[in-house]
C-alpha cells in the first residue's frame, strides 16, 4: 500500500470514529426512549419496530442504552488512556532526563509493576476499592502507565544525545523551557499514535471489569454491564447480550483500524 | 544462563513478590467494606458490636498494618497462607480445590492455540495476499476485536443452548464441560498470536539467505522447516510469554462465564466475598506463576540462541 492509500484509509476510518463520538455526544438527545425506565409490562420483548433491539429484563429499551452506553465507555476510555499516557510519559521523562538515582528507582518500580499480569492487578484493585466508574478508570491507570513510562524514557535518552538539544544546552536553554519547548514537542507524537492504539483494548479491558461487577454498577447502561445482564436471560433473551457485544465489536474494532492507519502515516516504514 | 544470573534473577523475583503483596494487602487494608462484618453477618442477622471486636481481634485485624502485613510473611515463611473467610479453610486446601480446573483448562486452550496458530500463521506468510491469506486475516481481526466474555456468551448460546452439543452448567470439571471455555479462550488467543507468527514468519521469508536458497534451486518447503522456523522460533517463544501474562488474567473472566470451578473464578469470588486471606493467596500464586514461566522462557533462549550461550560463559 501506497503512502496515498494510507491516507484514505485513515480518512476513512477517521469518519467511522467521528460518527461513534458523534453517537455517544448528541445519540441521547435524539432518543425518546428512557434508559432507566423500567417497565415489567414491557420485560424481555423480541426485537421490533418499537424496540429495534429488543428489552432486558426490567422492560428497558437496550437501543436506548446501547447509545447511552457508548457515552459511558468512550469517556471512561479517553479519562484511562489520557490519565495513563499522561501519567507514565511524564514518569518516563523524568527519569530519563534525570538519570542517575532517580532513573533507577523510579525503573525498578516500573519493572515490578511489569512482572505482574496488568490485568489481574487492575482486578483486585478495581475489585477490592469497590465497584465504580472511578475505580475502574483508576485501576486500568495505575496498570497501564508502564508502558509510557520505558517509551518516554527510551526516547528522552535519545534525544538527550542529540545534537539541536546539545545545542540548546550550550545556549543556556534552562532545563525546565529545554523539556516542554524541545523534549515533550518530540516525543508527542509517538506517544498519542500509541494511545490511539490502546484505546481498543482498554474499551475490552473496561466492558470485562464491568462485566465481572467490578465497574460500572446499575442501573449505568454500560456495555460490559448489559452483557453480564443479558447473560442471566440467555436462555429466553438472547438479544440482551448479543447487540451489547456487537457494538463493543464494532467501536473496537473500528478503533482498532483507525489506531494501525494513524502509525501507518506517522511511521510508513512500519507499515506491514 | 550463568549461576550469578540466575542468582540475580531469583533476587529479583523475591522482590517483587514482596512489592506486589505489600500492594495487595495495603489495598485490603484501604479498601472501604469491612471483613469481619461480611464472615458474621449472614443474611439479615445484627451482631452485637462486641462479638464483631472479638472476632476482629481473634483474626488479627485490630492490629496495626505493618504487624499484620509481617504477620502473614511469617506465616507464609512456614506455609501457612491463614484461613479463608469464606470457605471456612485453610487457604492453601480452598486453592488446591480450584488449581486442576484452572491448570487443566488452560494448559488445553495454551495447546488449542499452538496447533492452529503455528501452521496457519506459516501457511498465511506463505500464501501471502491469497485468497486463504484474507479470510484468516479477517476473521483473526475480527477475533482481535471481541470481548473473550463475549465469544464465551455466543458460545454458550449457540453451542450449548441451540444446539445442545454440551452442558452449559459448570460446577465440575468433566471433558465435555470443558469444550466450550477451552475453546473460548483458545479463539481469542488464536486470533491474536496467528497474525504474529504470520508477521514474524514473513520477516523471515524476507531475508537474503532464503532469496539465495531458492536461487540455488532448494525447494521451498525445505527452506522453511530446515533454516526459516528454526529461526523464527526464538522470536515466538518471546511473544508466546507475553500470552501467559494474558491468559492468567483471561482466565478469570472465562471461568465467571462458564460457572467453571476454577482458581480465577475463586479470586473474582474472594473480592466480592472481602475475603482477603484467600485474595493474596491468589496474587501470590500468579506472581510465582508468571516469573517462574519467564524465568524458564529466558533459559530457554540459551537453548535456541547460540549466540547467547556462548556470551554467557565465564
Amino acid at each position: 500500500m501506497g503512502k496515498h492509500d494510507d491516507k484514505f484509509m485513515f480518512r476513512v476510518y477517521s469518519g467511522i470514529v467521528i460518527f461513534i463520538v458523534l453517537v455517544a455526544a448528541i445519540g441521547p438527545f435524539l432518543c425518546t426512549a428512557d434508559p432507566y425506565n423500567s417497565n415489567m409490562a414491557n420485560s424481555l420483548l423480541a426485537p421490533s419496530a418499537d424496540h429495534w433491539f429488543g428489552t432486558d429484563k426490567l422492560g428497558r429499551d437496550c437501543f436506548t442504552r446501547i447509545i447511552y452506553g457508548a457515552r459511558v465507555s468512550l469517556s471512561m476510555t479517553i479519562a484511562t488512556v489520557v490519565i495513563m499516557s499522561c501519567v507514565g510519559t511524564l514518569i518516563g521523562i523524568i527519569s530519563g532526563y534525570c538519570g542517575g538515582w532517580i532513573e533507577m528507582v523510579l525503573m525498578r518500580f516500573t519493572d515490578m509493576m511489569m512482572a505482574f499480569p496488568g490485568i489481574v492487578l487492575a482486578i483486585a484493585i478495581a475489585g477490592v476499592l469497590g465497584g465504580s466508574v472511578v475505580n475502574t478508570v483508576l485501576a486500568l491507570a495505575i496498570v497501564g502507565w508502564t508502558k509510557y513510562a520505558r517509551l518516554g524514557r527510551s526516547l528522552t535518552i535519545k534525544l538527550k544525545h542529540s545534537e539541536f538539544i546539545a545545542a540548546a544546552v550550550t545556549n543556556g536553554t534552562k532545563p525546565f523551557p529545554l523539556l516542554y519547548r524541545h523534549i515533550v514537542p518530540n516525543i508527542f507524537p509517538l506517544v498519542v499514535v500509541t494511545a490511539a492504539m490502546d484505546i481498543g483494548s482498554m474499551i475490552m479491558e473496561i466492558a470485562g471489569l464491568s462485566f465481572l461487577g467490578f465497574g460500572a454498577q446499575p442501573p449505568t447502561a454500560e456495555w460490559g454491564l448489559m452483557l453480564n445482564e443479558g447473560r442471566q436471560v440467555l436462555q429466553t433473551a438472547p438479544w440482551a447480550m448479543i447487540f451489547p457485544g456487537l457494538a463493543i465489536l464494532f467501536v473496537v474494532a473500528t478503533f482498532n483500524l483507525w489506531g494501525d492507519a494513524l502509525r501507518d502515516i506517522m511511521d510508513p516504514s512500519k507499515s506491514a | 544462563m550463568s549461576r550469578k544470573e540466575l542468582l540475580q534473577r531469583l533476587g529479583q523475583m523475591i522482590i517483587t513478590l514482596l512489592g506486589v503483596t505489600f500492594l495487595t494487602f495495603g489495598l485490603t487494608y484501604i479498601a472501604p467494606g469491612d471483613p469481619v462484618e461480611m464472615i458474621l453477618e449472614v443474611g439479615d442477622t445484627i451482631v452485637p458490636p462486641e462479638v464483631i471486636e472479638q472476632t476482629r481481634h481473634e483474626l488479627g485485624l485490630d492490629q496495626p498494618f505493618l504487624v499484620q502485613y509481617l504477620n502473614w510473611l511469617v506465616g507464609l515463611l512456614h506455609g501457612d497462607m491463614g484461613l479463608s473467610y469464606s470457605a471456612k479453610m485453610p487457604v492453601i486446601d480452598r486453592m488446591m480445590l480450584g488449581a486442576p480446573g484452572t491448570i487443566l483448562l488452560t494448559v488445553t486452550a495454551t495447546l488449542m492455540m499452538l496447533i492452529v496458530s503455528v501452521p496457519l500463521g506459516i501457511l498465511m506468510a506463505v500464501k501471502r495476499n491469497t485468497f486463504i491469506d484474507y479470510i484468516a486475516r479477517f476473521f483473526s481481526f475480527l477475533g482481535v476485536s471481541m470481548p473473550s466474555f463475549w465469544v464465551g456468551l455466543l458460545m454458550l448460546y449457540f453451542f450449548g443452548l441451540k444446539l445442545g452439543l454440551f452442558p452449559i452448567a459448570g460446577g465440575e470439571v468433566t471433558a465435555d464441560r470443558m469444550v466450550l471455555p477451552a475453546a473460548t479462550l483458545a479463539i481469542v488467543m488464536i486470533s491474536k498470536f496467528t497474525r504474529q507468527v504470520r508477521t514474524e514468519i514473513l520477516e523471515e521469508i524476507s531475508k537474503d539467505y532464503v532469496t539465495g536458497a531458492l536461487a540455488r534451486g532448494i525447494p521451498m518447503n525445505k527452506i522453511l522447516w530446515h533454516h526459516v522456523l528454526p529461526n523464527a522460533c526464538l522470536p515466538l517463544v518471546t511473544l508466546f510469554g507475553t500470552y501467559i501474562g494474558w491468559l492468567l488474567g483471561g482466565v478469570a473472566v472465562v471461568e465467571m462465564v462458564f460457572s467453571w470451578p476454577g482458581l480465577g473464578a475463586m479470586a473474582v469470588r474472594a473480592i466480592m466475598m472481602r475475603d482477603y486471606p484467600l485474595l493474596m493467596g491468589f496474587v501470590l500464586w500468579i506472581a510465582i506463576l508468571y516469573m517462574v514461566i519467564n524465568l524458564l522462557i529466558d533459559i530457554s533462549y540459551y537453548y535456541l540462541n547460540p549466540r547467547l550461550r556462548k556470551g554467557g560463559r565465564e
